[in-house]
């Protein structure tokens, strides 16, 4: 991918290929003429490669570190519980792609065959994809701008070869930059279900979660709903639960009142939830009977209820 | 690259400054007559090439890891830099007719602060803006403030090695900055990400200070027993791992994020928090690192 200068004013604005900025930047001709506000063909060809693919459930959060990949892990866990239902797991994270790690996959490597890139099946029902598979070391960093991440989401939406799959999870960065307007831009034409939120029960969260609630209505993508991650602790030894990250404005259940948006649950700190995204195991599996399993389950199964309602690619059904 | 002029005075209201998010009352907290004063400080340095001369030391504050408590500790650091009686600055914006002025957290006028999140007219309004976009704001926040004369300048960024990191790096470094902190929380899946952020340290050229281990603990309220609640040892491990001084542990303190949240007089409550003595000891360490006179 070509850098672009760093004032470019954006391939599709009206100053494309005639500011100042551009003098220089290889592409100046191309954007001059008016064909990089053309559509992109990639969006086409993606259409058709989604075609296979049942059901797109988007997982983001404005705020980082609210639990957005470990949620899509589980979320895909839990779907593929079903071995007739064919999940894939995708991870748009490129700078910080969590999901290799967290489903136990480290050190896997990506390979190519002649209908596009295999992901990496951690079942047979379950596959997986992320930039964390294409990169040698623990340590590498991805140091790279705007362009060239959207290259790379690109990329994975139109050469990674899913197959028939029921859900495509995509795990995102936290933010609404460029990751985000990629992924909505290219699946623009392959009808995305919907988007769910996580965030977590304070105000700081809720801020950049409102904002990224904005752009979903910006891009009019479909909310699934919020899920409020962190919501409560237990104490192993005295058992009272301690608010870690207070509501001081009503958590997400107010948020969710006033901007009229369902609330999906409220999955409470458990100490061994991380402890097992470290270790790479299912969290669902590892503690069976903890009350953020019960919690995980009952928001999957909102999901899959949701996802039902809308009308699966190809049938006839109406929705009710 | 819009001009200062685009951007509003937005109308604020005293919440938080952890995140910059709801802008401060510039007036109430500062009064008339200093609004004049930066004024006339921002028309002279105008004229001159470099707004960040007066700044003695400048800290980023990274992690490869979103939600690891970047913004807080670059908050908590800035409020132990001040007790130890330092005059400190984190990055958020605020505008007058003439250019950009820093808002000021306290009376004495040791804190202020600049964020885009003082140019917003709603707290609710999503930035969705490509990296040249954000590049070119990044740019105006270092060239077009009036900064004035600061002991320590603390920018805190958003997770990844992505534009904004670029950008910050390419913009401050004909101002050395001190260094890098780099923050992670203990458990393997937060220094997976972070240990990227130091190979990103490395290439560009950037020094790091050290890592802090954040959320390292939770003491029960109720009983006193201490949870990992993230795991443990990653922060400390990573420092190893990467021959980068290990600065120390912070605990988690609900009531620290609490009073932030709800505006409290942080700055009183601070020393009784649970962080404090961490968040004291690490600050006293950047001190060692780069004294500078009584302010």
């Amino acid at each position: 991918m070509e850098e672009v200068p760093h004032d470019c004013p954006g391939v599709g604005s009206a100053q494309a290929g005639r500011g100042a900025s551009c003098q220089g930047c290889p592409n100046q001709g191309l954007c001059a003429s008016g064909a990089g506000a053309a559509p992109d063909p990639a969006i086409e060809e993606i259409k058709e490669k989604m075609k296979t693919v049942k059901h797109k459930i988007l997982v983001l959060s404005g705020k980082g570190g609210v639990g957005k990949s470990t949620f899509s892990a589980h979320l895909a866990h839990g779907l593929a519980e079903d071995e007739n239902t064919q999940v894939a797991l995708l991870d748009i994270d490129i700078c910080g792609p969590s999901i290799p790690k967290i489903m136990g996959l480290e050190g896997e490597q990506v390979h190519q065959s002649g209908s596009g890139w295999s992901p990496v099946f951690l079942e047979d029902n379950l596959g997986v994809m992320s930039v964390g598979f294409l990169l040698s070391s623990p340590d590498d960093a991805v140091i790279w701008r705007g362009p060239k991440k959207n290259g790379m989401i690109k990329q994975f939406l139109r050469d990674v070869d899913w197959g028939e799959v029921d859900y495509l999870i995509v795990d995102t960065p936290p933010g609404t930059s460029d990751e985000h307007l990629s992924a909505v831009q290219y699946l623009a034409a392959a009808h995305i279900d919907g988007a769910v939120i996580i965030t977590t029960p304070q105000e700081v969260s809720l801020q950049d979660v409102r904002k990224e609630i904005s752009f979903c209505h910006k891009v009019k993508l479909p909310i699934i709903g919020v899920v409020e991650n962190m919501s409560g602790f237990i104490c192993p030894k005295c058992q009272k639960e301690t608010q870690i990250f207070p509501p001081t404005t009503g958590g997400a259940e107010v948020m969710c009142h006033d901007l009229k948006i369902p609330l999906l649950g409220k999955v409470p700190l458990d100490p061994r939830i991380g402890k097992s995204c470290d270790k790479g195991q299912s969290f669902l599996v590892e503690a069976p009977d903890s009350p953020a399993t019960l919690a995980y389950r009952s928001i999957i199964q909102r999901i899959q209820e949701f996802c039902s309602l809308r009308q699966p690619k190809g049938e006839n059904l109406v929705g009710s | 690259m819009e001009a200062a002029g685009d951007f509003r005075s937005g109308t604020m209201s005293t919440k938080l400054l952890q995140r910059c998010i709801h802008p401060l009352d510039y007036k109430r907290n500062t009064g008339e007559k200093n609004l004049k004063k930066f004024v006339m400080i921002r028309a002279d340095l105008l004229q001159e090439p470099g707004n960040l001369a007066g700044v003695r030391h400048i800290i980023l504050v990274l992690s490869g890891k979103g939600g690891v408590g970047k913004s807080t500790i670059s908050t908590e650091l800035a409020l132990a830099l001040r007790h130890a009686g330092k005059k400190v600055q984190g990055k958020a914006v605020h505008q007058c007719d003439s250019g950009w002025v820093p808002v000021f957290v306290d009376q004495e006028q040791s804190i202020s602060l600049m964020s885009v999140g003082f140019l917003l007219e709603k707290p609710d309004e999503a930035v969705v803006w490509r990296g040249p976009k954000k590049n070119a704001l990044i740019k105006q926040f270092v060239s077009d403030v009036a900064w004035g004369q600061l002991d320590y300048l603390v920018v805190d960024t958003p997770p990844g090695t992505s534009d904004e990191h670029m950008a910050v790096v390419d913009t401050l470094r004909p101002y050395s900055p001190l260094g890098a902190l780099v923050v992670t929380t203990p458990q393997a899946v937060s220094v997976g990400d972070v240990r990227r952020e130091l190979t990103f340290c490395k290439k560009v050229g950037l020094r790091v200070i050290g890592v802090v281990e954040n959320m390292s603990g939770f003491v029960c309220p109720h009983c006193a027993e201490c949870t990992n609640v993230f795991s443990r040892g990653g922060g400390e491990e990573l420092a190893r791992h990467a021959g980068v001084p290990f600065l120390g542990s912070v605990p988690l303190d609900p009531e620290l994020t609490r009073s932030l949240e709800e505006g409290r007089d942080f700055i009183q409550g601070f020393p009784e928090s649970p962080a404090f003595p961490a968040l004291s000891c690490i600050a006293q360490k950047i001190l060692n690192e780069a004294p500078v006179g009584l302010s």
